[in-house]
């Protein structure tokens, strides 16, 4: 007969025992704390603190993105030029990992889905440049610029993508559901606004653990604004007057659902009134505006001054997925300036004041694209999950799992 | 003096509180009121700013409680009533449930569960959904059905590393009484002979341990000599301690309150069938509430769920097979 309960603990005898509570694991009176072992990590960006001229000759940059570095160095005082060229680096990088990640799908290479932010690259890569060490992000699926920019290593990221076990999340999720937790870094689920209490619960207990200083990030659509998540987070935040900082892409599109057909409010920032939290509109296309707007409301919620929303206006310039070519999104929104490639426009803007020219762009997006190639390189090369090896016990408890009495026969897949 | 179920509930959280900083109490009318059914009494008083009312919002509860864990803390949540746990059900089961599968970042919160019919509960303030949260893989579903076990199995489910479902009957808040707090416990996952027979095994759990003790009771008069194994926790559920009854009496009744279709009493069925077959001298044979929603007049409810009455007569059955 098989045993219900494992328990390989001696510790955990069968029958009577005494009541093992405050008496396990480190003494009650110590933090354990999810942020307490390591900095939040950041990509070594010291090439981008020199400017554009530093970017040729760096040969090795697989190297460099994977060397993790400790962000305070990064948090002290950037110009707005090296903030800028921050930014512009996190949207290329993000745009051609989308690009290649796309023609692997088509190519069958990756299963499940892959989900682009090709349009939302400046707000995202504002949202996470405006974070630092200690704070918490929630982004949602069409954040990979914002990832990058709040630590995500690139190789989690691909990896995650490729189904490598090697990744945060061990094959067990995929694609934009990554994460490490441990860093700040949420993995999102796949309910729309389910994750902005999650960031909510992460201040409250910094709150409770007297920690200062630090803000929650999430990142939702305008989809997500008609979920009671959306509104029970947010009036949440607002009551117990957290210093969450709630960025709207307000794509226009809800997978293909206008705006029209999801909600009936003239302009989604008069939401922050109704809640009782200072609103910040932007122009998503404008990595400027983001970086200063995004920036301004993490400054004023670290500040102590409440929940912030912001809501950028843009246009998703692509389907909800690569599965959907967006024929429904209307021609006529992307000849307005809501359809410009804020990419593009960023890169435009670098030539114009003169932080870069044409040559070292171009050098940069085939530098970033050559990381790419080595990145997957790497990954491509990793063994797929085992399934007969895999610990398939989902609790961190371990001797609490049941065993059924037909698991043996699932080995015969 | 003696301590009722409520009233070690109470105690496990003060304690809880007293003993780890990482703990708190987040939910409906908990802080200064003390709780819908007083099961924070006077605990915000006593540990300051630990002890927070929440809006009406079980989503963004459940949601802050994993991030607060996220962070280190160990949450005890309050859910007013089991039934309202539901508009908290994504974040329970597709947020608490996934986080240590998918990140391996572990997610200890407590959700506490006011669970089971009251006289004139009605439809929304009677379910019983354990079997629904055992359902999902990543939880932890405690049923206690004495005041001995309330106190320590929740201290048990603060301390464990994986979000806990913590189903407290509202039946036995004052109708269960211990004679003292306990200073020893069994182990999780372990369930418990709450009587000693050879002719029958009656397994049950949450407040229908007691109906069911009170049933036993009946039938030994009648010369049947009923065991009543305790499940105590339906995940993990102890099949070894329900086999190894059945073996010594051949015959199964399995009494839950929930409703019928796939539950608790259908899992404890199934186990035996599948691996104590032979050990049976009868079929083995379940009792649960009616297959419709939980009825408000006293004498509807009455006929609606397991009585001391119907599982003496389903007991009687089984012995006559």
């Amino acid at each position: 007969m098989r045993q219900a309960v494992v328990n390989d603990d001696p510790a955990r005898g069968a029958g009577q025992r005494y009541l093992r509570f405050g008496r396990r694991g480190a003494p009650p009176s110590r933090w354990i704390s999810a942020g307490a072992s390591g900095a939040t990590h950041r990509l070594d960006l010291g090439m981008m603190k020199e400017g554009c001229a530093e970017w040729e000759g760096r040969s090795n940059m697989g190297r460099m993105l994977q060397t993790l570095e400790s962000q305070d160095a990064l948090a002290a005082a950037m110009s707005p030029r090296d903030l800028f060229l921050q930014g512009f680096r996190y949207m290329l990088l993000a745009r051609l990992m989308d690009d290649k990640m796309a023609s692997l799908y088509r190519g069958g290479k990756i299963q499940g889905g892959v989900f682009l932010g090709r349009g939302q690259e400046a707000l995202s890569a504002a949202t996470g440049l405006a974070l630092r060490k200690g704070d918490v992000f929630a982004p949602l699926i069409r954040d990979g610029a914002g990832r990058l920019a709040f630590g995500e290593p690139l190789l989690d990221a691909v990896r995650t993508y490729l189904g490598s076990p090697l990744g945060p999340m061990r094959a067990r999720d995929g694609n934009v559901h990554r994460g490490n937790p441990r860093h700040g870094l949420l993995p999102m689920i796949s309910h729309l606004g389910t994750m902005i209490s999650v960031v909510n619960g992460v201040l409250m207990a910094k709150r409770f653990k007297k920690l200062s200083g630090h803000v929650g990030a999430a990142s939702i659509g305008d989809g997500a604004t008609s979920t009671g998540s959306f509104h029970e987070g947010l009036n949440q935040a607002a009551v117990e007057k957290l210093p969450l900082v709630l960025v709207v892409a307000n794509n226009q599109y809800a997978y293909s659902t206008p705006n029209a057909r999801q909600f009936a409010c003239a302009n989604l920032i008069d939401k922050s009134a109704g809640y009782g939290v200072d609103g910040h509109e932007v122009d998503g296309t404008d990595l400027q505006a983001c970086l200063q707007t995004v920036g301004q409301a993490v400054a004023r919620a670290r500040q102590g001054l409440g929940p912030q929303l912001v809501v950028a206006r843009l246009l998703r310039l692509c389907g909800h997925g690569e599965h959907d070519d967006g024929s429904y999104i209307d021609p006529a929104l992307k000849a307005s300036p809501l359809g410009r490639d804020c990419l593009q426009v960023a890169e435009e803007q670098l030539w114009r004041q003169g932080w870069a020219d044409e040559k070292a762009t171009r050098r940069l997006r085939q530098e970033l694209a050559q990381l790419l190639e080595e990145t997957l390189a790497v990954v491509q090369r990793e063994p797929a999950p085992d399934p007969y090896r895999e610990d398939w016990r989902p609790l961190a408890e371990r001797h609490l799992m049941e065993r059924f009495e037909n698991y043996p026969a699932l080995e015969a897949m | 003096m003696s301590v009722t179920y409520l009233e070690a509930i109470r105690a496990a959280q003060a304690r809880a509180l007293a003993e780890d900083e990482r703990v708190f109490i987040y939910g409906q009318d908990v802080g200064a009121f003390g709780g819908a059914f007083k099961a924070t009494k006077n605990l915000a008083a006593e540990f300051p700013g630990r002890v927070l009312d929440a809006p009406i919002s079980e989503d963004a509860i459940i949601g802050a409680a994993i991030g607060a864990a996220i962070e280190g803390m160990r949450p005890i949540i309050e859910m007013q009533f089991a039934d309202f746990s539901l508009p908290g059900l994504t974040q329970i089961v597709n947020q608490a449930a996934t986080l240590f599968w998918r990140s391996q970042m572990p997610c200890p919160i407590t959700i506490r569960l006011p669970s089971g019919g009251t006289s004139g509960g009605g439809p929304f303030h009677s379910q019983s959904l354990e079997a629904v949260y055992a359902h999902f893989p990543g939880l932890i579903v405690m049923t206690p059905g004495t005041a001995e076990d309330a106190y320590s199995m929740l201290l048990e489910a603060v301390a464990i590393d994986d979000p806990v479902i913590f189903c407290e009957h509202k039946y036995l808040y004052y109708h269960c009484k211990a004679e003292a707090l306990p200073s020893e416990a069994m182990p999780v996952g372990k369930a418990r002979i709450a009587r000693a027979g050879r002719d029958l095994t009656l397994v049950a759990y949450s407040a229908m341990v007691q109906d069911s003790l009170e049933a036993a009771r009946d039938l030994a008069g009648e010369g049947a000599e009923i065991e009543v194994v305790d499940l105590r926790s339906i995940k993990p559920l102890d099949t070894d301690t329900v086999v190894a009854s059945v073996a010594r009496t051949g015959r199964l009744l399995c009494v839950g309150e929930a409703w019928p279709w796939g539950g608790v009493t259908a899992e404890v069925v199934a186990r035996v069938a599948a691996e104590g077959f032979g050990l049976l001298d009868a079929p083995p044979q379940r009792l649960n509430s009616r297959d419709t929603p939980i009825p408000y007049h006293p004498g509807l409810w009455t006929a609606h769920r397991p009585t001391v009455r119907s599982i003496a007569a389903a007991a009687r059955n089984l012995l006559r097979m």
